[in-house]
């Protein structure tokens, strides 16, 4: 248990520090703000034309950016341990990571192909 | 470069002897310094930009508040606690009113792992000036950047409203992406440091003579990694040339234009808190934290040496970083959106792997006592074939018209 | 101490597990999912999983449920789930999968580790070098489990080749690009 506490005991402060200025920052603007609303100010901001549509939604694009950040994250959690240990792994540790880095860039090569990691 | 022993396989020494109240105290104290001095740090910060940035444009800059308008910052925060607060009639209100609070407090957290000074002896205390020395180390630097993409997406969503949408879900895919990028140019430096724990990685990066300079601080040994953390750290923060999250002329402002007073005051210190926070993880992987030569003329053992001069190295080095953000901010402009997508995807990702690879062989090779004249251009130039296999493999612009 | 914190979040596991399945909204749903994620992060790390630990915040909290976050923009944020449901026997085949989900865990919880190990503290894990942790798990990973390792690679390029396969589909019909992000700056 204390090593629990060695790493994260000072996280734990640093959580409560910070919930703490957040509730004096709001508590001292709730005291110090006007309050005078009106209709206006709760209008969606548009530039200041009258705001138009739905809300909007966003684009297959960003889906596709999202699902590759995926692949490379587990990539990258997989290549941290192997990045320390390294030298207990030696070649075969190499040539391992060769292998799963080789498979995954055909992922990037295969979108990068097919052009959806492109803007137009 | 060589590996050094680590004094301290165990982590903080202060919890040796157990958890009693004056180790509590001693955290908490240590937590609460370190909490007001980054606050502090982000005020100076602001002010340094905006004086910096005007000098470079032949301005005076801010210069009423305070000598200097060094307290210019503070007054801006404070004339923020008077503005009215409305959330706009089509917003999602929890969600809205939460969004800020993630951004900042993902801000703070991925400070606590970043060592700011030496070992410390207080009594018959031992510590490391450093808040968290988990021993997954980095990977909590991404663990709290994943999380403070959630303050941008959660903004520009809550606002119900077009630009706020488009500026989230556009500055979130650039975090991402630049993320994967970040995540692993840093496995050039664990190749060689052997440790996830940023303790460990500096204590690596010990200086003992001035050739430490380049063979133990790992910006050389690691020089393409650096520059492709420097690259993806300033995406990854929003920071000029990279900062689409709110680009005016485009989006009226960006994910936080729906937000005034407090809160909008909350994400302006997030953005800032990220821009520190990423300079002293640079400076803790790549430029050898708070180690620097000591003061030969006093005691090694004493106060002067074992407190201050660590610190003095680290804020020198942090400060360093942080004039370059700003020579950044003043000198580039915008790139353009595909541009950028191009560069994480296309350029820094394939780049990171292939110096992480090429790195790994050459510290197996050291290991194995191969030949390093011969392994490392071997290395490096079937990296090179590797890459142009690579842009072989994919289409130039043009034949991308015909695929479509 | 262990014992009171473990309750606390293994509470919040469950509520915001129940918050994912109650609330209206999807947004709202991802977001308990996210409390949910956190809170399993925190009891990995009271078991001393610290490598397990990050990669529950990294993988899941931090890209997967951005994910299912940008899905949901991309169907428009403003559309209401319809209650109707598409698959008719829906509701009772849930139940049955999830009643032998809950016999399984309960059958492997009673009896032993599903590592073999006989504790998650009994193998060591803490103490020694920094890292130790993520070194054991290192090791394993790369010598025993390293055909599964390697088959990940291999089912993450599936994942990527049938999103892109999709995404190409959808940007050819006309509609989808109505509200589509403007091309910035240029």
């Amino acid at each position: 248990m204390t090593e629990f506490y060695r790493q994260y005991l000072s996280v734990a402060v640093l959580i409560g520090a910070a919930a703490l200025m957040f509730g004096a920052m709001l508590g001292a603007g709730r005291l110090l703000r006007p309050n005078r609303p009106q209709p206006e100010k709760f209008i969606t901001y548009e530039a200041g034309s009258d705001p138009v549509g739905g809300w909007g939604q966003s684009n297959v694009r960003y889906y596709v950016y999202a699902l590759l950040f995926v692949m490379f994250d587990v990539e990258a959690v997989f290549i941290f341990p192997w990045a320390v240990n390294l030298k207990s792994l030696g070649v075969y540790g190499l040539i391992e990571m060769a292998v799963f880095i080789i498979v995954l860039t055909l992922g990037l090569v295969y979108a990068w192909r097919k052009g959806v990691l492109r803007w137009a | 470069m060589t590996r050094l022993a680590n004094p301290f396989p165990g982590g903080d020494p202060l919890f040796n002897h157990g958890l009693d109240l004056t180790v509590i105290g001693f955290v908490i104290v240590k937590t609460l310094i370190v909490f007001g001095l980054l606050l502090v740090s982000v005020l100076l910060y602001i002010w340094f930009m905006r004086k910096v940035i005007a000098d470079m444009q032949n301005r005076i800059g801010p210069d009423q508040a305070g000598p200097f308008g060094i307290l210019q910052t503070l007054a801006d925060g404070i004339k923020l606690f008077f503005k009215e607060h409305s959330t706009p009639a089509r917003a999602d209100r929890p969600v809205y009113l939460l969004a800020p609070f993630v951004s900042a407090l993902a801000a703070f957290l991925a400070f606590a792992i970043v060592p700011f000074g030496g070992i410390a002896r207080l009594g018959t205390h031992t510590t490391f000036l450093q808040l968290a020395d988990p021993p997954v180390g980095v990977l909590w630097l991404l663990a709290m950047s994943g999380i403070g993409v959630y303050g941008v997406m959660l903004a520009g969503w809550s606002s119900g409203s077009k630009y706020p949408l488009l500026g989230s879900v556009r500055a979130s895919a650039q975090v991402l992406s630049y993320e994967a990028a970040m995540g692993l140019s840093i496995v050039g430096v664990l190749v060689h440091t052997g440790t996830l724990s940023t303790r460990g990685i500096v204590l690596q990066q010990t200086w003992q003579n001035w050739h430490s300079f380049v063979s133990q601080w790992l910006w050389l040994p690691a020089i393409g990694a650096f520059v492709i953390f420097l690259i993806a750290a300033t995406a990854e923060t929003n920071h000029p040339p990279f900062d689409f999250s709110e680009a005016e002329e485009e989006l009226a402002g960006g994910y936080h234009i729906e937000y005034g007073g407090i809160r909008f005051a909350i994400f302006y210190l997030a953005e800032f808190m990220n821009m520190i926070t990423m300079s002293a993880i640079a400076v803790t992987l790549f430029l050898g934290g708070p180690s620097g030569p000591k003061l030969g003329f006093l005691n090694q053992g004493g106060w002067v040496n074992v407190w201050i001069v660590p610190v003095f190295w680290f804020l020198l080095k942090l400060w360093v970083v942080l004039y370059a953000t700003v020579w950044l901010r003043a000198s580039l402009p915008r790139l353009r959106y595909d541009l950028l997508m191009d560069l994480g995807w296309k350029v820094l990702i394939e780049a990171a792997f292939l110096w992480a690879m090429v790195t790994g062989v050459i510290v197996v090779g050291q290991d194995q006592h191969w030949n390093l004249w011969i392994v490392t251009p071997a290395a490096a130039v079937a990296a090179l074939l590797v890459y142009g296999f690579l842009m072989m493999c994919v289409p130039g612009k043009r034949e991308l018209e015909d695929i479509r | 101490m262990t014992v009171v914190l473990f309750f606390i979040f293994g509470a919040l596991t469950i509520g915001g597990a129940l918050g994912v399945v109650l609330a209206r909204n999807p947004v709202h749903s991802a977001l308990f999912l996210v409390l949910t994620l956190v809170s399993v992060a925190v009891l990995f790390l009271l078991q001393d999983a610290q490598l397990v630990a990050a990669v529950q915040i990294i993988v899941y909290a931090g890209a997967i449920v951005v994910l299912f976050l940008f899905v949901i923009m991309l169907l428009g944020v403003d559309q209401t789930e319809p209650f109707a449901e598409p698959l008719r026997f829906q509701r009772p085949v849930a139940l049955a999968l999830g009643a032998i989900l809950l016999a399984e865990v309960l059958l492997l919880a009673g009896h032993r580790w599903a590592t073999g190990a006989k504790t998650a503290r009994g193998v060591g894990i803490t103490g020694g070098a920094f890292g130790s942790n993520i070194q054991r798990v290192a090791r394993v990973l790369f010598t025993t489990f390293l055909w599964p390792f390697e088959i990940t690679a291999v089912l993450l390029v599936i994942a990527v080749i049938g999103a892109v396969v999709l995404a190409r589909r959808s940007a050819q019909t006309p509609d989808s690009e109505s509200e589509s992000a403007p091309r910035s700056g240029s």
